[in-house]
């Protein structure tokens, strides 16, 4: 019979009102029932995947949950138990990028000898195809993908230019961010440190151990020695302890200021992480 | 040029072709499921005729142009012309992989133009004939198509260098450890980046209606039924029924159709340089933005290509996520394109929202695994980049298992036999699926005219030729059908996940580390899959380094708007916006 077909749709049309009806009404009280309050009212929702009927989500008062890969922007690491970047400036990530919008200044030493640690570090957001090959590329674990998605500015220029500063962000932030990924990657780092500290102890036995030998060649073949193995292991150890002293000193002085500010600006960031952590854990136990 | 080489043993038997036509063919060489051959250019159109009527290659899928300057290719029957233009011929009826003719030419020749055997070689010829400079003698309607006709040069030949050009390979040599980088900001000497060609003003320029059918009022046979003029009208650009930035230049007489052109172009961007400039790998995301709805298909299609040219092995499970996202894929697809459909005929925004409600959860899975929800840059070479998240493959199966069926039921009683879609889909549009096989056309379209070509039986690729399904046909091939074939792959894809989820294995989602440092090995391949628009290809041709040599995405949108014009003339002009719809392109991929 004409009309039948319309009819049959009116059905479905008059079900999905009722269901999103339905909804709003069961959600009436929780809402944000194992949500995350962001504060200033704000909330953040997940749509259950079994729920019916239509959900709205009123951003910008309200966002989604997001999940813990999303990626948007990098991010660097400053690594808050060693108080150093993570960066060691060996540029792949400025290679793999397709769209070639990171760049990186290498720093150098007074000598200018160049060292293992960027003085710059830009990455213009408004070429950044949030691809992630930086991120998956990186073989120290620098850089990784930040979740901040409001990024609207009025000018993109500087504005949307990111420089270090905006970049670095503490290991803490990273893994409120990323906890699965950051787990893993610590377990990795962990082991690799294990391995690599194995790996020297070996070297450095082998190499006394071949120093004792050539000393004990050297002294039956030309009777004393200039100096023992024992000495020399000393002499190296005052070395190493100078050199230690030195750098201390190069931290301590000439940048003074920059490099407090930076370890105040990281220790706030850490601070907001942890909290955003903790309101996240609370958020869950509630449900 | 006459002679063939050692190459060619006996190269008319090698291609399956008569002895007559032997002197025709300079040089044949195999490429895995693939034959190849070199042809004479003044002989190409006796070739493609045999093969199309004798040998039932009725599918010409790929048409494009490489240029080998500075690099001259693999050297085939001895010829080092600069230019070299490939077809890529398939069966539709048989299955089964394709034939290669390469024909090659120096810089200022003409190639004859194939449109009287292929009909569908129309747009593809316009391309290579805009971007390489390549003439098609014979050709309706050599334009430019992609740029505008105040474009100075043709700009993927190799020696053409895009405006603020840097180098011609990433990645470029400033970033590290220098640090040098300059803002586009700083780099717009207005006016200054940009050169005509020679005897060009643009002040004097004004665009001429230049395709014929629509620039001349047709003479009609019998008194036309209205006493009027017929007049030309632009549908578009900026008009929401062209899904973008697209338009449809028309002769109409009263509200009647009498001739209409495609108008393309408005998003292009050249894709294609770009991906010459990038890495293999670097070309990964920007297939995303090609069909931005499909981006999984689309890495898929592009890895499929490399893995067959550096002959890179997937692991089981990688195999199996890639049918899931891809399925999943296809039925995100579907829904949008149903729900357009609807909304180009009027339904306004109901099933659209209805069709894309499910599409959200699918696009929540894939954010999930993949870390973004369309520009998902998600597969490698040899396999995919992460494995499924904790919990994911339950959401998958509820809703691949009870989900997805229940609402693709439901669009069904919504829809399927709503009378006001009968009224305006039933019989419009109409075009024989000889006629669109003949204009190249692939995908659900001529699946709704009753030809059951579908890449994925057809020339298995993946693992699909493990799983249990169907290809649903329809016999009318008009826009009712090519709404209702969509609902029914949409639910074919349901079965395929079924099987897909209940099957994965455990293990290895990724050999190697993804290949970043990849060199794929001299050569050419053509690679395709069935995306859900249609058939979605990337030739590529590489010199051995680190950037493919050419990079072509033969694109399923661009390829399908052969038919608009045949399809929509005679029918009104409220019916061209549904057959544009029922098309189901996307501008980013028609463009490039
Ligand atoms: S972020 Fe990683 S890849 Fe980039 S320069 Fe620093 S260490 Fe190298
Ligand atoms: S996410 Fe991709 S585009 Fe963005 S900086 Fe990293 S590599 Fe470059």
């Amino acid at each position: 019979m004409f009309g039948t077909g319309l009819l049959k749709g009116l059905g479905v049309t008059l079900k999905h009102a009722l269901e999103t009806f339905e909804d709003d009404r069961e959600s009436v009280p929780d809402r944000y029932k194992g949500s995350l309050d962001l504060g200033n009212n704000r909330k953040v929702i997940q749509q259950p995947i079994d729920q019916e009927g239509l959900l709205t989500i009123q951003y910008p008062e309200e966002k989604r949950l997001l999940p813990e890969r999303f990626r948007y922007i990098p991010m660097l690491i400053w690594d808050s138990e060693k108080q150093e970047d993570r960066c060691t400036a060996c540029g792949i990530c400025a290679k793999v990028c397709p769209p070639q919008c990171i760049w990186i200044v290498r720093d150098s030493d007074e000598n200018g000898k160049p060292v293992t640690r960027c003085s710059e570090f830009y990455i213009d957001a408004a070429v950044c195809m949030s691809c992630s090959f930086c991120v998956e590329f990186c073989p120290f674990d620098a850089i990784k993908m930040n979740h901040d998605y409001e990024l609207a500015v009025y000018d993109r220029y500087p504005q949307l230019v990111y420089d270090m500063e905006e970049l670095t962000v503490p290991l803490e932030y990273y893994a409120a961010l990323w906890p699965t990924q950051y787990e893993e990657e610590q377990a990795r780092r962990k082991e690799e440190e294990e391995q690599k500290r194995k790996q020297e102890e070996e070297k450095a036995a082998r190499a006394a151990a071949k120093q004792a030998a050539a000393a004990q060649k050297a002294e039956a073949g030309a009777g004393a020695p200039k100096r023992s193995a024992a000495e020399l292991q000393a002499l190296a150890k005052e070395r190493a302890a100078q050199r230690q002293a030195q750098t201390q000193t190069a931290d301590g002085g000439g940048d003074d200021d920059a490099a407090a500010a930076k370890r105040a600006r990281m220790e706030e960031l850490k601070r907001r992480a942890q909290e955003r952590a903790r309101q996240r854990k609370s958020g869950n136990g509630s449900s | 040029m006459t002679e063939a080489t050692a190459v060619a043993k006996t190269p008319a038997n090698d291609l399956g072709l008569e002895q007559d036509l032997a002197d025709a063919v300079l040089g044949t060489w195999a490429e895995d499921t693939e034959t190849a051959a070199v042809i004479a250019p003044d002989r190409i159109l006796e070739v493609l005729t045999r093969l199309r009527d004798v040998h039932g290659y009725d599918f010409l899928s790929n048409l494009t142009c490489v240029d080998y300057e500075g690099y001259g290719g693999k050297l085939r029957a001895g010829i080092d012309a600069r230019l070299e233009v490939v077809y890529n011929l398939y069966s539709t009826r048989r299955g089964g992989g394709s034939i290669a003719l390469h024909v090659r030419v120096p810089e200022d020749d003409t190639v004859p133009s194939a449109t009287s055997v292929y009909p569908g070689a129309n747009l593809q010829e316009r391309e290579v004939y805009d971007l390489f400079g390549v003439k098609f003698d014979g050709h309706p309607n050599l334009r430019r198509i992609l740029l505008w006709d105040g474009f100075h040069g043709h700009p993927m030949r190799k020696d053409w260098h895009e405006a603020y050009y840097e180098e011609d390979a990433k990645p470029f040599r400033s970033r590290h450890p220098k640090g040098e980088y300059e803002f586009h900001e700083d780099k717009v000497p207005w006016a200054k980046n940009t050169t005509y060609p020679a005897g060009w003003d643009p002040d004097s320029w004004q665009e001429a209606v230049a395709y014929v059918p629509v620039s001349q009022a047709p003479q009609h046979e019998d008194k036309p039924h209205l006493d009027t003029e017929s007049i030309v009208v632009n549908l578009g650009p900026h008009h929401p029924s062209t899904h973008g930035v697209f338009r449809m230049l028309t002769r109409v007489e009263g509200e009647t159709i009498l001739a209409l052109e495609p108008e393309m172009g408005y998003l292009h961007r050249n894709h294609e340089k770009i991906g010459e400039r990038n890495t293999w790998l670097m070309n990964m995301p920007f297939t995303d933005r090609l069909d931005y709805l499909n981006s999984m298909s689309n890495n898929w299609a592009y890895a499929l290509a490399v893995e067959k040219l550096a002959d890179i092995e997937v692991p089981e499970r990688a195999e199996y996520l890639r049918v899931i996202m891809a399925e999943f894929s296809r039925i995100v697809n579907h829904a949008w394109s149903i729900g357009f459909i609807l909304n180009d005929l009027g339904a306004l925004q109901t099933p659209a929202l209805y069709a894309i409600e499910e599409r959200e959860m699918i696009l929540d899975l894939f954010e999930a695994v993949s870390g973004a929800r369309m520009m998902c840059n998600y597969m490698r070479f040899g396999g995919v980049v992460r494995d499924l998240p904790e919990g994911w493959h339950e959401q998958a199966a509820y809703l691949a298992n009870e989900r997805l069926p229940r609402a693709l039921d439901e669009l069904d009683r919504l829809l399927t036999e709503n009378e006001i879609l009968m009224a305006r889909g039933r019989g419009v549009g109409y075009l024989s699926v000889e006629d669109l096989i003949a204009l190249s056309v692939s995908g659900p379209m001529i699946r709704a005219g009753g030809l059951p070509y579908d890449i994925r039986k057809a020339e298995p690729y993946g693992i699909y030729d493990r799983f249990d399904f169907d290809i649903p046909t329809l016999p009318n091939s008009d826009i009712y059908d090519r709404y209702y074939i969509r609902l029914l792959e949409a639910r074919e894809s349901v079965r395929i996940l079924q099987q897909a989820l209940r099957d994965i294995p455990e293990g290895e989602i990724l050999g190697g580390r993804g290949g970043y440092t990849l060199r794929a090995p001299e050569g050419e391949v053509y690679g395709r899959l069935e995306a859900p628009k249609g058939e979605l290809g990337f030739y590529l041709a590489s010199d051995g380094k680190t950037q493919p040599w050419r990079y072509h995405v033969r694109s399923p949108s661009y390829i399908n708007l052969n038919a608009l014009g045949p399809m929509s003339v005679g029918y009104k002009v409220a019916d061209a916006i549904v057959i544009l719809g029922a098309i189901d392109i996307v501008l980013g991929e028609v463009d490039r």
